[in-house]
């Protein structure tokens, strides 16, 4: 067993950015361990300052490639928010529909490219090619349709272009929605197929209860819209965040760490399910049952298998979704609702594939912002990467330390760091002294 | 060169570009087959220091992305700009309008000095770049062509005409005939009029052409009732590192 552990590993592999894991033990007892964010600072909320309300979720959605459409929501219901800007159902289904997709083309990147090398027995994606192509296909052909569906919707994959403050700047057709209907439907096979190979993955077992937290609703599987939600037994208001969540600069990261009820909370795919279980589709319930997710659910490498159940909620909800659009019909002249820009602050919050999302905008008089404040999911998941890796280091201390780096990456890439988001960066450092 | 082994490599940015990659789709199968992808962190683990072509994301922000970058260009024989970040400097230079000092603060408050914070740029002001992917975030298919090209040994074709040809080609109404201001008649083609037609004015993320015609941009702006400095602020999103006027002196 060992006495003495420096492991230093940077940057993290197959995360999104750079960050480092740092962990330092002597006689057994740990002197350092953490996860260090040098990612290079981005500075989004100096750049919002002056700047118009059309350019905001513009400016934001590059905050994140992966995540650029939360990002552009966020922004959007912050600005809505702001100038008491209502928006109609047919404008809230689309929306609801490309943030869908988001989250299945992100979840289906770090299931199955990402994380799945790890239990697959491969270092990356592209031996994964040689010795499961059957899955890489699957995962390829199921992100090209998720991309697809936001292209359709919103003008482009990455940073969609028609979504705008108040609406889209032009709607998809009739024939593309039948279109999307059809590509939805056509990947069941796969989900199912994808299903019993998941089915044989074993997931390490690793307990440890925390605070999880996310929007939450009354109506359905809060992704695009609700309040924010504790399982620590406290909802609230978005725009009153602050009561409960605490934000502070620490040394080793360029990522600020946060706080709710206690030291550390998680967001992401495990919160919503922990939280909003009832709430998934009969299918999906039935594919977390499969995979042995039991509510609550403690373990955090849990959270890859949520994120696939996930994707089947987001397929089934987004068939509902477009066919309700067609019995509707599509109205090009209600693609965007009238408004004014004025004065005040208003705050979006939305659940991003990583987790919860609040952007809190304050504009003066000629609609420019005066302040802006990003509160961003990886960086809410800091504190409690790190308070999982000193629990999880016992369980695992007997191994060599090779073992100990993969599995505590392995950890740490369960959360689906978004370092970009953050600030924007992953690497692990075991310092042996 | 058969089989090129290229490093895919990020700077400060989000990632998107590298996420173009990976959303190669039916493509990407074929192009991992057709080179060797040796270092790409964001999505493989195995990592090699010895590569060809450097395909680099994101824009030159710290004091470490001046060492990296360097450092690349010591190894690879071919650099490739991807994106508007590390072709122009992108929407990073927004911060460098705000003043460094001034934005460290305004973040990070009282712990400003923890931060490795410079003037932003394009990778151009620090190493010599063979070709340019522009965009936020570029077409998958120019990356592809320029890959492709290396692969063949030909130099990758990057159009050098504005935006409005492509809108022309597609029969796109003229946004300004909208009463919608856009860069187009003034930025790079490539990207097949992505955003005039979503009937959203062009924010000149591929950056300006060589020689563009600027009287030309202005006589429109005025018989539209608008100003250079209407649009600017617009345009200064991708480019406020380098400034439009520059190349027509």
């Amino acid at each position: 067993m060992a006495q003495d552990l420096n492991i230093n590993v940077s940057p993290i592999s197959r995360v999104e950015g750079h960050g480092d894991l740092v962990i330092d033990m002597k006689n057994r007892k740990i002197q350092k361990m953490i996860m260090g964010i040098p990612e290079s600072p981005r500075f989004f909320e100096a750049m919002l300052v002056g700047r118009d309300w059309r350019q905001p979720s513009h400016i934001t959605s590059r905050i994140c490639g992966i995540c650029s459409v939360a990002h552009t929501f966020a922004s959007i219901k912050a600005t809505e928010d702001a100038m008491g800007i209502k928006i109609n159902d047919q404008i809230l289904r689309l929306r609801k529909l490309i943030n869908h997709h988001e989250c299945v083309q992100s979840n289906a990147l770090h299931v199955y490219f990402l994380a799945a090398p790890d239990f697959l027995g491969v270092g990356s994606v592209i031996p994964l090619l040689k010795t499961h192509p059957e899955v890489v296909q699957i995962a390829v052909n199921m992100k090209k349709i998720a991309n697809e569906i936001v292209r359709i919707i919103g003008g482009r994959a990455v940073h969609p272009i028609r979504t705008v403050v108040g609406g889209f700047t032009k709607l998809p057709t009739e024939q593309e929605i039948y279109h999307m209907i059809d590509m939805l439907k056509s990947l069941y096979p796969d989900l199912q197929k994808s299903l019993e190979v998941f089915k044989t993955l074993k997931m390490p077992d690793f307990e440890r209860e925390t605070e999880y937290i996310c929007i939450s609703n009354e109506k359905e599987y809060a992704l695009y819209d609700g309040k924010i939600k504790s399982s620590d037994g406290w909802t609230i208001e978005c725009r009153d965040y602050l009561e409960k969540i605490n934000e502070k600069v620490v040394r080793h990261s360029t990522g600020k760490h946060c706080w709710a009820s206690r030291d550390s909370y998680l967001v992401g795919a495990l919160s919503r399910m922990n939280n909003n279980y009832d709430k998934l589709t009969d299918n999906a319930k039935q594919y977390a049952e499969e995979l042995g997710i039991k509510i609550p659910c403690y373990n955090t490498f849990m959270n890859n298998f949520a994120q696939f159940v996930e994707i089947v909620h987001c397929v089934d909800d987004s068939i509902k979704i477009l066919e309700e659009l067609l019995e509707n019909g599509l109205d090009e002249s209600n693609a965007m609702v009238e408004y004014k820009a004025k004065e005040g602050r208003g705050v979006g919050a939305v659940e991003a594939p990583r987790g919860l999302l609040i952007h809190d905008y304050t504009y003066d008089n000629n609609g420019r912002i005066k302040k802006a404040n990003l509160i961003i999911p990886t960086n809410m998941n800091y504190a409690n990467i790190e308070k999982d890796m000193e629990s999880f280091l016992p369980h695992i201390i007997d191994k060599n330390e090779e073992e100990i780096k993969f599995d505590m990456e392995m950890l740490i890439r369960a959360y689906d760091p978004c370092i970009s988001c953050s600030t924007h960066y992953l690497k692990v450092s075991l310092i042996n002294k | 060169m058969i089989k090129p082994r290229i490093g895919v490599f990020g700077l400060t940015g989000c990632g998107g570009c590298q996420l173009e990659i990976l959303n190669l789709e039916d493509d990407l199968i074929d192009f991992v087959n057709a080179v060797d992808i040796v270092h790409f962190t964001e999505a493989i683990t195995e990592h090699s220091d010895n590569y060809e072509v450097a395909l680099i994301e994101g824009s030159v922000s710290t004091n470490h992305d001046v060492e990296r970058l360097e450092h690349i260009a010591k190894v690879a024989k071919i650099i490739v700009a991807i994106g508007a970040c590390s072709s122009t400097g992108g929407l990073n230079c927004l911060k460098n309008l705000y003043g460094v000092e001034k934005a460290k603060e305004l973040v990070y408050g009282d712990k400003k000095d923890w931060i490795d914070a410079i003037e932003t740029k394009p990778i151009d002001e620090y190493v010599k770049v063979d070709y340019y992917a522009r965009g936020c975030p570029p077409t998958r298919s120019e990356i592809v062509d320029i890959v492709k090209s290396l692969i063949v040994g030909k130099t990758p074709e990057i159009p050098n005409y504005p935006v409005c040809i492509e809108c022309k080609k597609l029969n796109n109404t003229c946004l300004y005939d909208l009463g919608i201001a856009c860069m187009g008649p003034v930025t790079r083609a490539g990207c097949n009029a992505r955003c005039p037609s979503s009937i959203s004015g062009c924010e000149g993320c591929r950056g300006p052409i060589d020689e563009p015609n600027i009287n030309a941009q202005i006589d429109l702006l005025k018989k539209y009732g608008l100003t250079v400095e209407d649009i600017m602020e617009g345009f200064n999103l991708y480019n406020a590192c380098k400034k439009i006027t520059d190349k027509s002196k």
